[in-house]
């Protein structure tokens, strides 16, 4: 299952979550899952569904995780991120 | 006596009252809009440096007013804190918003508001944008960063843009210094034009507003069965908040209004939420989808490029400064060398306030005869003060390397790069910038911690923060290892002892705070883990009228504030060192001293009589008799009364203990260190045993090191926080911490030493 899944992901016919991404990769925002405080503000910072999302680079422990969405640059934890739920594109 | 101090504490209040009255006849315009938008630059420009800054009653949200002439009539511009949009979650974002909607009559209510937007980032923005044309203000846009935005080949129609958007549009510079003079312009017209009432934008769909009308119309029934008087009806909240009540779960509006209404809203709510959420999906999904679709119809046709052009400077500073290794070494380098710069270049101007304190000192002296009015003035007053503003540099510059830091774009960097380090400890990457500040002073360090959104954090940032030695510890620290700990020196000269034992002394603090912040987040400060979701906006030069404003704002407030402070602290220390007792045989020698030639053998012969005249006096004061009740406390610690009244007397203010002790080792309050460490060391018991030894000196030091002995930090403490319940906890749990801290060095010490 898991290596079908993983075939899926890297044939992007599957959505993953942002933290799963490679540096440098990028995808298209599916969805943001949540209705909470933090889910609203991800969305006022731009990581609205159809946007196209850029993970850059992980800072130097490996969290929080530098993207470049609608513009801007913006860090976010991996938490925050696994609630990005992508489709990675070429 | 009694009115000279009267005369100096009026003449503070005068200082203090002074800013804080604004003109009611003048009409308010808040400038609102996102962080990294240049709105504090724009707000320079308009304002010029006529900026008073205070809170708003009840809460942390800091309040920037400034005075902005447009021709003929004067404007009070409001500075509200930068954000992305105007959906409350705390008390404290409510209160920006009830400024802009005018729910506080208290507030003078804003005629105008002008938002902010960045030229680069502008469909983003329009968010933030959308929700301020709901509010039924006039509202002018400021398109800022627009000679940016040209550079990078994006051209923007802007009267297209202010034609959609319905409200007049400015294409500004706040750093070139272009288009101020047309914003005053329209501000103005605004400002003339009688509309005062604007139509309410309606983004949303239809269905949602209904959906709120049919809500509004529970809750008056609700109100009205419950047999509620007239006067709550009318306090029913205004629309937009009612709407924002039905978009964000959890929010402020749904708190407040649940807390005034009851169960019966909890119930209604959630029905009109799934009834929202079966007709029109999610209703965090209708604002966004609603707002964001709104967005790009205004922006379609209206740029030329409408590809997000990112800047290649940013992205190649990125690379490096955010780099896995070269990142880190840049952040620890940049570190370094700012405490480095601080320590060196603060020197000269900290001898430079030193001496003239001392000039005032001796000019004070020869007017005057020796007397209790004298000793006031100089033992009390201009010791106390002149021991507190010789700091004023190194505040001075340390602010102005975090406005450079800030306005640049790096400290979100160095949030970004210590994050998962700080999170370990409970605490987050935006609270480095404040335990770092705490170095040189807790006071602009918990002043900082205002940067971290998130409650929880800040108030545990705010609450280790004081554990960092502070410069006032430093003294402390030089004192006492030059009196005892040899001169022991390892590898070949290059590691010494003191120098072990003074970083080891900078390392109590640290290795203290983790587990202490570790303990608060466990319990009263408990919660989720906040989110950490930051901008990192591109790099740029700092503007210079920012970070000279920023400095001015930073070094005002630590000379009021802390000087009002140690003001009367000194007052009241000097008089439980000074009464009771009979003080004409002192005078009498003093004024003997001053008649002969100081070097000569009759002089001297009488400073050994008139110290110990003095340290007689000061044994019989109050502060010797407090000494002495005291001591009992003190003596596990492997300390003698003195240095437990020390220790008492510099609970204001810790450097008070070099004064203290000089005192009382009767070489009068402004003795050479030289002879205090000579005073220390030569100090014994009845018995002949010394008082000092090296577990005793490392306990002093390790008492210092913990000890929240700081009333400006705890006043800091008390006005960001906004509660007296922190500086109390702040308080105790420190020294407490400090006690047990130097009781464990003294006895473990005196065991292995």
């Amino acid at each position: 299952m898991d290596l079908l899944r993983l075939i899926l992901i890297k044939e992007n016919l599957l959505e993953t979550t942002l933290d799963q991404l490679r540096p440098g990769q990028q995808a298209n925002i599916v969805r943001i899952s949540g209705a909470d405080g933090i889910a609203s503000r991800l969305r006022e910072m731009g990581f609205v569904p159809g946007e196209l999302v850029k993970f850059v680079r992980p800072a130097p422990l490996g969290d929080p995780l530098k993207c470049f969405v609608h513009g801007s640059r913006i860090a976010v934890r991996c938490g925050e991120a696994r609630r990005v739920y992508v489709k990675p594109v070429g | 006596m009694r009115g000279c101090q009267q005369k100096a504490v009026t003449a503070m209040a005068s200082v203090s009252n002074a800013p804080t009255h604004p003109d009611q006849t003048q009409p308010r315009v808040a400038l609102v809009g996102n962080p990294n938008t240049g709105k504090s630059t724009l707000f320079n420009a308009l304002a010029g440096m006529k900026v008073r800054t205070g809170n708003y009653p009840g809460v942390t949200i800091e309040k920037k007013l400034g005075t902005c002439e447009l021709g003929d009539q004067e404007i009070e511009l409001v500075d509200l804190p930068g954000t992305y949009s105007l959906a409350p979650r705390s008390p404290d974002e409510l209160v920006a918003v009830e400024v802009l909607t005018d729910n506080v009559a208290a507030h003078g209510g804003v005629k105008l508001i002008v938002c902010v937007v960045n030229a680069l980032l502008l469909q983003r923005n329009l968010f933030l944008v959308s929700q301020l044309l709901e509010l039924g203000k006039p509202v002018v846009v400021a398109l800022n960063m627009i000679d940016v935005a040209e550079s990078r080949g994006i051209q923007i129609n802007v009267e297209r843009l202010s034609e959609r958007l319905g409200v007049p549009v400015v294409a500004t510079s706040a750093a070139k210094r272009t288009g101020i003079t047309e914003l005053k312009k329209t501000i103005a017209d605004q400002l003339d034009s009688d509309t005062n009432e604007h139509e309410r934008c309606r983004i949303l769909p239809s269905e949602f507003y209904s959906a709120v009308a049919t809500f509004r119309e529970t809750l008056n029934s609700t109100s009205t069965k419950t047999g509620a008087s007239e006067s709550k009806i009318s306090d029913l909240p205004d629309d937009y908040l009612l709407e924002r009540m039905l978009l964000d779960r959890g929010g402020e509006p749904e708190t407040r209004v649940i807390a005034q209404y009851g169960d019966s809203a909890r119930v209604a709510l959630t029905e009109i939420r799934e009834q929202l959420a079966a007709e029109l999906g999610d209703p965090i999904d209708i604002e966004c989808n609603a707002r964001y679709a709104w967005a790009r119809e205004k922006l379609s046709a209206v740029f030329t490029n409408e590809s997000h052009p990112s800047s290649p400077v940013t992205d190649r500073l990125d690379a490096i400064l955010t780099h896995r290794v070269a990142g880190l070494v840049c952040f620890v380098i940049t570190m370094f060398l700012i405490f480095q710069t601080i320590y060196t270049f603060a020197g000269w101007p900290m001898d430079l306030i030193d001496a003239a304190s001392s000039w005032m000192s001796d000019s004070i002296c020869a007017v005057m005869a020796p007397g209790m009015l004298r000793s006031l003035i100089t033992d009390g007053i201009i010791a106390g003060v002149g021991g507190v503003l010789i700091f004023l540099p190194q505040i001075a510059l340390l602010f102005l390397f975090l406005a450079l830091l800030e306005d640049c774009g790096y400290m979100s960097r160095a949030a970004f790069l210590v994050d998962r380090i700080m999170t370990t400890f409970g605490l987050s990457g935006k609270s480095f910038l404040p335990m770092m500040s705490s170095f040189a002073c807790a006071v602009p360090g918990v002043m900082a911690s205002r940067v971290i959104e998130n409650r929880r954090d800040r108030f545990a940032t705010i609450m280790v923060a004081p554990l960092m030695s502070c410069s006032a510890r430093l003294p402390v620290y030089l004192l006492l290892i030059a009196a005892f700990i040899p001169e022991t020196s390892y590898i070949g000269g290059w590691l010494s002892l003191p120098a072990i034992v003074l970083m080891s002394m900078y390392m109590v603090g640290v290795v203290v705070a983790i587990p202490v912040a570790w303990v608060l987040k466990k319990t009263i400060l408990r919660g989720e883990v906040a989110p950490f979701v930051l901008e990192l906006p591109e790099y740029k030069v700092p503007s210079l009228a920012v970070v000279l404003s920023r400095v001015w704002d930073a070094g005002k407030a630590f000379v009021i504030r802390a000087g009002t402070l140690i003001f009367a602290a000194s007052i009241l220390i000097w008089f439980a060192g000074y009464l009771p007792g009979d003080h004409s045989k002192q005078y009498q020698l003093q004024t003997q001293i001053e008649q002969l030639d100081q070097s000569s053998e009759a002089a001297e012969l009488l400073v050994v009589e008139l110290n110990n005249e003095s340290s007689k006096l000061l044994e019989n004061s109050m502060l010797g008799r407090t000494g002495h009740f005291i001591e009992p406390v003190v003596r596990p610690l492997g300390w003698d009364w003195k240095i437990g009244v020390g220790a008492l007397a510099s609970f204001p203010a810790r450097e008070v203990i070099i004064a203290t002790l000089g005192t009382i080792y009767s070489l009068g309050g402004d003795a050479q260190e030289e002879g205090l460490v000579g005073a220390l060391q030569a100090s014994t018991y009845d018995d002949g045993t010394p008082v000092y030894s090296v577990p005793v000196a490392l306990s002093v030091m390790v008492f210092f090191a913990l000890c929240a002995q700081c009333v400006s930090t705890l006043l800091v403490i008390r006005r960001e926080t906004n509660s007296w319940f922190w500086p109390i906890l702040s308080f105790s749990y420190m020294t407490i911490l400090a006690y047990i801290g130097a009781w464990l060095t003294y006895v473990v010490g005196s065991r292995f030493l």
